[in-house]
């Protein structure tokens, strides 16, 4: 049932891409999605290919994680294909009535899809081999420069932890009301959207009366042992840049400085 | 009339990672009329056992019957059935939601589509089991009572359901000494009166010795043992303490003093019971 929803996509492992510092990730993954976009010619497709293949390699994830994360935007991804194909004017090859096909929107149709679906791919490496928790960090120390123009790094990460903290909890809570609701009779699953909406009303009031009750234990638990918000704080769990992210960096400029080199210089 | 549970097993999560079987072949019959106490370690499949009794879990094999009824399957007969059978939850006031008491406790009668006036004869009459005056109550909001208050006005909501079998789990938890007791004494007068049956969940064996008629231990999600209650305190402690609980203080007491030496009589149900039993036991001594 409710317990059954796993919490963002995190699929734990040891892989050289689980270990590397979020930071790191979150950066590589901004300078990919950057390079994806340079790329225009076949040879640097194929290369952009390779390296995704590359990376999904090492991360030891299954494969059927890659298909399950384009699921969700496969109607965008053919309506991409599908205008590109019937938009390019070019060499016809196919003609009927005002619809027609050319060499040419082929060509456009498939590298735009080929982008779409690296882009859709790449950035969802990045949630899968990172914990919510984890990613939140190295946000919080990404957006730390940010300070000085009125950012509230800390604040958000903080948010952003609490918020993640406490979505199995709540689903549980949920789970358990509604159990009980339904042992006096209460049904959640039949009737008008009308009386649906209705029906949850004895579902929604404790639950919110619960989630108050709980982030005001909360506050008063952070303020019992000083939590006066992000100054001066010291953590369990530094992140710490190592040889490995470096590498990591190398090969991902390196990739960009080719495509670049592929795009503008050849 | 009894609830029979042949041969269930009940798995969560089936088919994913996180597969964990809670419950492994149970047998077991609980008649009417009975008062069962159910006692077992944390994870040894309590909550799943109470929970697929009024179906509220389905098991993932075997069934499980309500006087007679199958309430494995997800049937509009297995629906109704659940009006037989009542539920307390763990911390049940955390599912009040009602503007007033009277409204709150009227939920269950009114989703089993009781009259209006049958509902309130309903309100008052648990109103008054639970000890809350309804003149007093009934109009006021549930959220701003005391933890006890609400406590007693979730199990009004269960008891105003008129169920012929009454799950308690943990009820008294959280509750002070006096909460503790009163509840107690509501449940078991509820229990002689009506003659129900009740099925209560509790750490504390305390409590169980004092009032079931019967007594059930998980360990692992098997039966363990399943018996009257003093005479499984007599001769069953080493399968108790495998299956992480104790027998009562008191009755631990007694069970001390007699390996002593002292020709006493160790199955009792309180302290009241046990001091009597030493006194009996000290006098003779003197008389002989």
């Amino acid at each position: 049932m409710l317990k059954d929803i796993t919490l963002g996509q995190y699929f734990p492992g040891t892989s050289f891409l689980h270990q590397l510092d979020p930071r790191c990730k979150i950066i590589a993954t901004l300078i990919v999605i950057v390079a994806i976009f340079l790329a225009e010619s076949l040879p640097a497709y194929g290369l952009i290919t390779v390296f995704i293949l590359a990376c999904f390699f090492i991360s030891h994830l299954p494969l059927k994680l890659i298909l399950k994360s384009l699921k969700p935007l496969w109607v965008i991804i053919i309506l991409t294909m599908g205008i590109h194909v019937f938009t390019t004017p070019g060499t016809v090859i196919w003609q009927w009535g005002i619809l027609h096909i050319t060499w040419e929107g082929i060509r456009q149709g498939a590298l735009m899809t080929a982008r779409l679906i690296y882009l859709i791919v790449f950035s969802s490496l990045l949630t899968y081999t990172t914990s919510p928790i984890v990613l939140t960090d190295g946000i919080e120390h990404l957006l730390n420069p940010f300070r000085r123009i009125g950012v509230p790094a800390h604040e958000l990460a903080m948010m952003m932890t609490i918020a993640l903290r406490f979505i199995p909890t709540l689903l549980e809570e949920t789970d358990r009301i509604m159990k009980a609701q339904t042992a006096r009779g209460a049904n959640f699953t039949s009737g008008s959207i009308m009386q649906r909406g209705r029906n949850m009303i004895p579902l929604l009031v404790p639950l919110f009366v619960s989630a108050f009750r709980r982030a005001d234990d909360l506050a008063t638990a952070m303020e019992a042992r000083c939590y006066r918000g992000g100054e001066g704080r010291t953590r369990m769990h530094e992140l710490a840049y190592t040889f490995r992210d470096s590498i990591a960096m190398v090969i991902v400029i390196g990739l960009t400085a080719v495509l670049v080199v592929m795009r503008w210089f050849v | 009339m009894s609830i029979k549970l042949e041969h269930v097993t009940h798995t969560y999560g089936l088919g994913s990672p996180f597969e964990k079987t809670a419950l492994h072949d149970v047998s077991l019959e609980i008649k009417s009329g009975e008062f069962v106490g159910i006692i077992g370690h944390t994870g040894s499949g309590k909550s799943t056992l109470v929970q697929l009794l009024n179906g509220l879990l389905q098991p993932t094999q075997g069934t499980v019957t309500v006087d007679g009824t199958d309430i494995s399957q997800k049937t509009k007969e297995a629906m109704q059935m659940r009006h037989k059978v009542g539920m307390v939850f763990q911390y049940p006031e955390y599912q009040l939601f009602e503007e007033t008491i009277a409204r709150d406790i009227a939920f269950g009668p009114r989703n089993f589509g009781l009259n209006d006036d049958k509902i309130e004869e309903r309100v008052r009459e648990a109103m008054e089991f639970v000890g809350l005056d309804y003149q007093t109550y009934a109009d006021r909001s549930p959220f701003r009572l005391s933890g006890g208050q609400m406590r007693r006005v979730a199990i009004a909501g269960v008891i105003a359901i008129h169920p012929q079998y009454l799950i308690l789990d943990e009820p008294s938890a959280g509750l002070d000494p006096a909460g503790r007791r009163e509840i107690f004494a509501e449940i078991q007068r509820w229990h002689r009166e009506k003659n129900i049956t009740v099925i209560l969940v509790s750490h504390n064996m305390d409590d169980i010795s004092r009032m079931a008629s019967r007594l059930i231990v998980l360990s692992q999600g098997k039966i363990c043992i399943d018996g009257e209650p003093l005479s499984v305190f007599a001769t069953e402690q080493e399968t108790l303490h495998r299956a992480g609980v104790s027998v009562p203080p008191v009755t631990e007491v007694m069970q001390y003093l007699k390996q002593r030496g002292l020709p006493l009589e160790d199955r009792v149900h309180t302290v009241e019971e046990a001091a009597d039993s030493i006194f009996q036991c000290i006098r003779g001594k003197d008389h002989a």
